[in-house]
């Protein structure tokens, strides 16, 4: 099959949907001819104009908050952050309108509004262009949060998210846009709220996200050298997240090891932990590991940077920790 | 400018309905029948009334914590705001909302909003949607003064005017945001000046005269819908209670208040009415008898409602 990058999977996504709907458009800082910060948007504004492809100011507010009077009121707006860093200056639309319009109005109002932001650090950005924020956002009733690790998920979560009727906040990871993989030409859909195993195993399941899933894989294959076999799980939706695909493969291995890049404390594998304790204790043999990023800001430095983000050493110590007790 | 008379007997009776709405729910939130937070209208109906007088059914409104007017203005149910502020079933928003959230999409109305500030995006968006699809259709974003201090104003007002969005944003300059006087919190004596900072017209009128407000807002609206961009409208008017109900107002001189209900909105009109012989004095009081009695008939309506349903709790979070 043909292989595209991320990057490319997000934009054919974009560009199909754009086709299909025509109230469906693209708004955010420089996501027009400049094509978008990382260039996710590029060649958009030659198909469909200025009008579809919204430059904006650099007003994140505005930028949300008019996307959900748009889509309040008929559009499918699909609006990009440069930053996922930069929704605190936004968070008011995001979490306290686009959320809750639907249940203040009692149902009455549909919000169909995708907000796509990239994450994560890797590239000395420093800590106000490398965080990985999901958990603020998969705290908040009435937001969906979506946040795919291959080419193929991204292309089919996009598209579904675009068609859903409910805000939804799809996190790309800025490390993951160069990565390639096999990705179908037509248009599909993959559900929301529904994980992948990315690798079948029996000794262990490691939980991953984002670019955490490619850590994990490469640490599932070095591990099979020392006859270690992990399962790899990738929830892809993090708000709803897939509690039974989860519970399955603990079923079958009886140990979890939560691996992401934000940071652990109330990070997003503590609801996981939380989950897998309350609905699958009885199939653990060991406690619950999490390999996430300490609880500081995300340094400059590259050395610093390299030991804050989690490495896949770091998830195989983890796993052979685990298995040892 | 000749306004017909039906127009303007619709204007007295709006008035006199939000007055009336808003005494009532006083009453009962004293009673304890009425829950939460609420921010009445008394005083200032001249605004909502003169600005909606304007707008089509399918024109967008956003509203603020101070909103029961803007909903009663652009044409929302009694029945179902009075039992939505009883916090039952049958309300707006199935008792789920309260006073700050009350919408009716239907009719245009995006919403009551909790936060100050909140609406400038949203209607900015809904402005959006009008020229996208283009329709002529405008929307209007209620504010007061204190929201103008926030960035969302600059922000929606930035956008709006490169844009050239059918967005008319009408500020109700009360004076106070809650107990700070708009002296005090900006550096200029008109919200309205503020439009310079985006080359959009700043009017400022006499938000006690409805017929003032009608006419700036009609100019405003015919204005967005022919495609020309927003303005800010300026309505210098003033609120006779607190900031919410329960406020004890030690932050403003009592002659002051007194100064303000010279100026009532109501009263103002039902004598220029009278004068233009086109309301005497016994219309008038039929006509508040009877709202009067379709008030009477919104709280029968929501004293009698059900409660919702506790499985009600975890509906209407996500849309299919």
């Amino acid at each position: 099959m043909r292989k595209l990058t991320m990057l490319k999977a997000i934009n054919e996504a974009l560009r199909q949907e754009m086709r299909r709907d025509p109230k469906v458009y693209v708004a955010g800082e420089d996501v027009g001819i400049f094509g978008g910060c990382f260039g996710v948007t590029a060649g958009l504004i030659e198909e469909f104009g200025p009008d579809r492809v919204r430059d904006t100011p650099i007003t994140e507010s505005a930028i949300v908050g008019s996307s959900v009077g748009a889509a309040a009121t008929g559009l499918r707006p699909v609006a990009e952050l440069m930053f996922i860093d930069f929704i605190g200056v936004a968070m008011d639309q995001i979490f306290n309108q686009a959320a809750k319009m639907r249940y203040m109005f009692g149902g009455k109002a549909k919000v169909p509004l995708v907000l796509r932001m990239p994450c994560g650090a890797g590239g000395s950005a420093a800590a106000q262009h490398s965080q990985c924020l999901e958990a603020w956002l998969m705290h908040v009733p009435g937001l969906k949060v979506v946040a795919p690790s291959m080419p193929y998920d991204a292309k089919g979560l996009l598209i579904s998210s675009i068609r859903d009727n409910n805000p939804v906040i799809f996190i790309e990871h800025k490390f993951l846009y160069g990565v390639e993989g096999e990705v179908p030409e037509e248009s599909y859909t993959i559900p929301l709220g529904k994980a992948d195993v990315k690798k079948e195993g029996k000794d262990v399941t490691i939980i991953a996200t984002m670019a955490m899933v490619h850590r994990a894989l490469e640490a599932a294959a070095d591990m099979e050298k020392d006859g270690i076999s992990a399962e790899v799980v990738d929830p892809r939706t993090l708000q709803p997240l897939d509690n039974e695909t989860i519970v399955n493969s603990i079923k079958k291995t009886h140990r979890a090891v939560i691996v992401h890049e934000a940071v652990k404390f109330a990070g997003p594998g503590a609801e996981i932990a939380a989950m897998i304790a309350e609905e699958a204790f009885d199939y653990l043999d060991a406690p619950i590991k999490r390999v996430t990023a300490p609880f500081t800001p995300v340094p400059f430095s590259p050395p610093l940077e390299k030991e804050f983000i989690p490495s896949k050493e770091k998830i195989a110590s983890a796993v052979k920790a685990l298995l040892q007790e | 400018m000749a306004i017909e008379k039906e127009k303007l007997l619709w204007m007295f009776r709006n008035m006199v309905t939000i007055r009336l709405f808003e005494e009532r729910v006083a009453e009962y939130f004293a009673a304890g029948k009425i829950y939460g937070f609420v921010h009445l209208y008394v005083g200032e109906e001249a605004t909502a009334t003169g600005v909606c007088a304007n707008l089509r059914k399918d024109d967008y409104i956003t509203s603020t914590h101070r909103g029961h007017g803007h909903l009663i203005s652009k044409g929302g149910d009694l029945k179902l705001m009075m039992a939505e502020l009883f916090g039952r079933k049958t309300g707006y928003c199935k008792g789920k909302g309260g006073s700050m959230h009350i919408a009716d999409v239907e009719l245009g109305i995006l919403g009551a909003n909790g936060i100050v500030g909140g609406g400038f995006p949203i209607a900015t968006g809904a402005g959006l949607t009008a020229k996208y699809n283009g329709t002529d259709q405008v929307a209007v974003c209620f504010f007061g003064d204190g929201a103008s201090n926030q960035g969302t104003f600059h922000e929606a007002l930035n956008l709006a005017s490169i844009w050239k969005l059918p967005v008319v944003f009408v500020n109700e300059n009360n004076m106070y945001g809650i107990s700070m006087s708009q002296k005090k919190s900006m550096n200029v004596p008109d919200v309205a000046a503020r439009a310079a900072a985006y080359n959009v017209p700043g009017v400022v009128v006499d938000g006690n005269d409805v017929l003032a407000v009608y006419e700036a807002a009609g100019e405003a609206i015919k204005r967005a819908r022919s495609g020309e961009g927003p303005t800010l409208l300026e309505c210098k008017t003033y609120r006779y209670r607190g900031h919410f109900e329960g406020d004890p107002t030690v932050y403003r001189p009592k002659e002051e208040v007194e100064e303000w209900k010279k100026k009532d909105p109501i009263p103002r009109f039902e004598n220029e009415l009278a004068k233009m012989g086109i309301l005497a004095p016994d219309q008038a009081q039929a006509i508040k008898a009877e709202i009067s009695k379709l008030i009477d008939e919104a709280v029968k309506f929501a004293e009698e409602s059900p409660w919702p349903s506790l499985e009600e709790i975890t509906e209407d979070v996500y849309a299919v």
